[in-house]
Formats: C-alpha cells, structure tokens, sequence
C-alpha cells in the first residue's frame, strides 16, 4: 500500500514537521513516534505528553430508544450512567461471546450517547451497530462523527497544561471525574485516557484541534506517537484490541469480566453464550527474569499447561520486559514459568497487573 | 555523519573497523538504529565462538522490534562490549563508537568483500525508494 493510499488525520501536517517517523497504523498514515519513544514515554509519566487519536471513531446513539438500544448491544449496562457525561468501558460481543469490539460509552443526555471505537474496527462496529439497529427496530439514529479530530493529553501536568491553551474551558472541566466529559464551545473534553495517568481527552473540529496541538506544543507539552501509546497502555494494564482480544475469545478469558454486567435480568448481545461458556484460560501479566524482551505469541509454560503472550514489550518505567498472557485459569501471581523467545526458554514471573500507575511502578521486581 | 569513510559496511547494516592489532571492531549503523528505535537489550555473541561471514551471531532488541547481527567476515570473537549491557541506547546515540563485538578474522581476504562507505551510502539511498 503506498502512503498515497493511507488515510490522514487533521493534525499529519504538525506530524510531518515535527519529523515524525510515520507508519500504517489501520489504514491511517500515523507517526510511530518523533525521535524515541522511550523519551516521550518519559514524559508522559513524569510531565504531559499529546497524542492524535484522531483515528478512532466517535459514532453518536440518538434517539428515543437509544438507551434501551445499548444495553442490548453492550456487554456493560449503561442504565449505570446516571450523571451526565459519565463514562463506561464497555465491550461489544457477538452472539457468541467473543469480542467485537472494545469501547468507551458517554451519556450525554437520556437520548444521547456518545461512543468512541478503535480504529482497526471502526467500519466493522459501524456496520454491526446499522445491522442490530435494523433488526431491533429500534428509534435510533446513529452518527458518525467523522469530521471530528481528538488530542489525548496524559500526564500529571496534562490537566493545567490543557488550562494555560484554554483558559475559558477551565471552569466547565475543573469538576470533572475520572471518566466523565462535558460539552464546552463544540468540543467534548473527557477525564480519559489510554495511558494509566491523568489528563483530557479532547473531541473538536479540525481546525480547533490543529490550533490546540499547536497551543500545547508551545506550552512544551511533547508530541507523542503510537510507540509511546503502546508501552504506556501495557504498563497500565490496558487491552489492545486484535492482540489481547479478538473475536475468538471471550471478555472473560481476557481480564475484562468486570466490564460484563450480569447482574440484572437485562439482554444483551452475548450474554446467553456467556453464560453457556466456562472460560478455560485468564490474561495474566508477566515480568521477565532473565535478559530479553517478551513480544506477542511467544509460548509461555506454567505448572498448570501451556498459555502464550498476548502483548509483549519493554516497560521504561520498570526498565524491564512485561507482558500479558492468555495461561491456564489455575496460574497465580508469584508462579514462576518460562517464555520461549527465539529458541531459548527464559525465566519469568507472573505478576498482578497494571504493571505502572501515576507513575509508579506496582510490581515487585526481584526475581523471586 | 552517518557514512565514515575510514569503515566499512556489510549489506545487513553492520559497520567495521580494522584496528592496528589485526583485529576487527563491530557495530551496526546509523541506518540500522534509526530503523530500530530505541535499542532496549543487545545480545552478545559468545567470547571464543567463532562466527562464518554471514552467520548470525547476535542480536538487537528495539522497543520494536529484534534484529539479527550478522558477522561481516570470519572469525572468533575476542571481545564483547560490556557497557552495552545496561546502556544499549548507546548505540543509538553513537552508534560508530558502541561497538557490539571484536573478532579476529581467519581469513583477511574476505574484507575485500565488504562496501565501502559510498556503496553503502548508494545501498541506503537506493532502499528508501
């Protein structure tokens, strides 16, 4: 494919003079990162860092029967949202329990609902949102809001950093909680984020986002690329969506049975064959013992059976190797197992997750 | 600089450098880190083995991704860079002065058989097209 055939985001410009290392990420031209990765990873846990998660979809539920609408199609309940623009991570299943799709859902009003998808999926959530629409028959429009663009802001410094570039947006983002956003002046800005630190996710315009991206740059905040994203997301523990799941398996066999509310009667896509369905295997974090790096699809043996890794990396806030793992139900924290890497079984542990939050590192990092 | 003159290269991105002792030093590129990233762990070859030209003999780890080392000519390998251990972004930062391993070649003719620094500079312009 070549880059004349990639997608680009409002802000590829900013990228590209940046000196950003741009790939295919999704069909989307992206910058990987604006010289190390390591470095911007660094900042963001220490200071602010942006990126442009422009590539994702924002697609709005309206209508009368929106509500009702999404409690069928999501494995989260949405009834939970009382407060306005409260968030839920939510996963989206087919019939048979697997993953479609990972998400986070806005109420914004009672008729309103705001969903954000990953970009690898977005055509095939949009697709299968249209079809159970259809067949539900339900009062529900659905609306791509693909004239939007969206900055991730993270970072301990991310949130005063957001109020120096937009001082009026102050008072009606002040108040916010974690994982609640707001409409201010045609934006929606959001306490989210990708990263396990603290900062605004921020939904606008084009050209409202370029000038923003611009306004932070000038503050110092760091642009950051999909390298930082990925190390950062697997220190905090967070699913990738096409590694760590996929339709194959069920939210329950990767570390998301708490984003699956089954405690009303309430039916949803998938729930039936849920609760069909004995998960056989969990998501585990591994920190490697020995020297190396741990990647994806690398096996993984424990005292109870064979696993592999899912998502695999180098962690720059531990300086070590971690990853997750699809193992065995009966694998604890503490176990120690082994990861083959090229031809050689390396010696690992397994460790509660999220490895890194705010900061700081959770794991004990000795090796026994 | 990203092509001294004073080296010569191999079409698998290694650099090498003939010392007065008869040995030869080795790295990789600028090129080669650059396409890596930030360099997380390096594997050494084994002190004592001796390597084909061509063999792999070690290995890169970027954030990334991992990337064989292959040695540029035949020989044994006299010596390691130990501070590669704990700072392999050295080589990012410079990579013609971290160098990964010594050798000492068995066959000297094969250094004939190595690019020198415009044919490497002509290979890396022609690979980016």
């Amino acid at each position: 494919m070549s880059s004349a055939d990639l997608k680009r985001t409002p802000l590829f410009e900013e990228h590209r003079r940046a000196n950003a290392r741009l790939v295919d990420f999704a069909g989307w031209e992206m910058p990987l990162h604006y010289g190390s990765q390591i470095d911007e990873h660094h900042h963001v846990r220490r200071d602010a860092g942006m990126f442009d998660v422009s590539h994702m979809l924002v697609i709005d539920v309206e209508g009368a029967a929106a509500r009702e609408f999404l409690r069928r199609v999501l494995a989260n309940d949405v009834a939970r949202l009382t407060v306005p623009g409260k968030a839920l991570y939510a996963c989206l299943l087919n019939e048979a329990g697997g993953v479609l799709d990972d998400l986070i859902v806005y109420v914004l009003s009672p008729q309103c609902f705001r969903l954000v998808v990953n970009a690898a999926t977005a055509e095939k959530d949009l697709a299968w949102l249209i079809s159970l629409r259809d067949r539900l028959a339900d009062a529900v429009e659905l609306r791509p809001r693909r004239e939007w663009a969206m900055i991730a802001i993270q970072g301990p410094e991310a949130r005063a950093r957001f109020w120096r570039a937009r001082e009026t947006a102050r008072v009606a983002t002040d108040g916010l909680n974690a994982f609640q956003g707001v409409e201010v002046a045609g934006q929606f800005i959001a306490r989210t984020g990708y990263t396990g630190e603290d900062g605004f996710e921020v939904m606008s315009p084009a050209d409202e986002a370029v000038a923003l991206w611009r306004d932070l740059r000038a503050l110092g905040v760091a642009p950051c690329g999909l390298g930082a994203r990925d190390t950062l997301r697997l220190e905090a523990g967070m699913n990738l969506y096409g590694q760590d799941m996929d339709e194959s398996v069920t939210p329950l066999e990767s570390g998301l049975g708490w984003t699956v509310d089954l405690s009303s009667q309430r039916d949803f896509v998938g729930r039936q064959a849920l609760l069909n369905r004995q998960p056989l295997k969990r998501l585990a974090g591994l920190l490697l013992v020995d020297k190396g790096v741990l990647r994806s699809h690398q096996l993984v043996r424990t005292a109870h059976g064979e696993g592999s890794t899912t998502s695999g990396g180098f962690s720059p806030t531990l300086d070590r190797s971690i990853a997750l793992a699809r193992v065995p139900l009966s694998v604890a924290a503490g176990d120690a197992i082994e990861v083959q890497i090229r031809d050689k079984w390396l010696a690992a542990k397994v460790v509660k997750y999220p490895f890194v939050r705010m900061g700081k590192s959770l794991v004990d990092i000795s090796p026994s | 600089m990203q092509f001294p003159a004073e080296l010569r290269y191999t079409d698998t991105h290694e650099w090498l450098r003939q010392e007065g002792d008869g040995t030869v030093t080795v790295g990789i590129t600028w090129h080669a880190q650059e396409r890596l990233g930030d360099l997380v762990y390096v594997e050494n070859p084994p002190r004592g083995k001796a390597f084909r030209k061509g063999e792999e003999c070690g290995v890169v780890e970027s954030v990334k991704a991992a990337s064989d080392i292959y040695a540029p000519i035949s020989g044994e390998v006299v010596a390691v860079n130990e501070e590669l251990t704990s700072n392999p972004e050295k080589i990012n930062q410079e990579p013609y002065r971290a160098w990964i391993f010594k050798l000492r070649p068995s066959d000297p003719g094969e250094l004939q058989t190595l690019l020198d620094a415009a044919a490497y500079q002509k290979l890396i312009e022609a690979e980016s097209h």
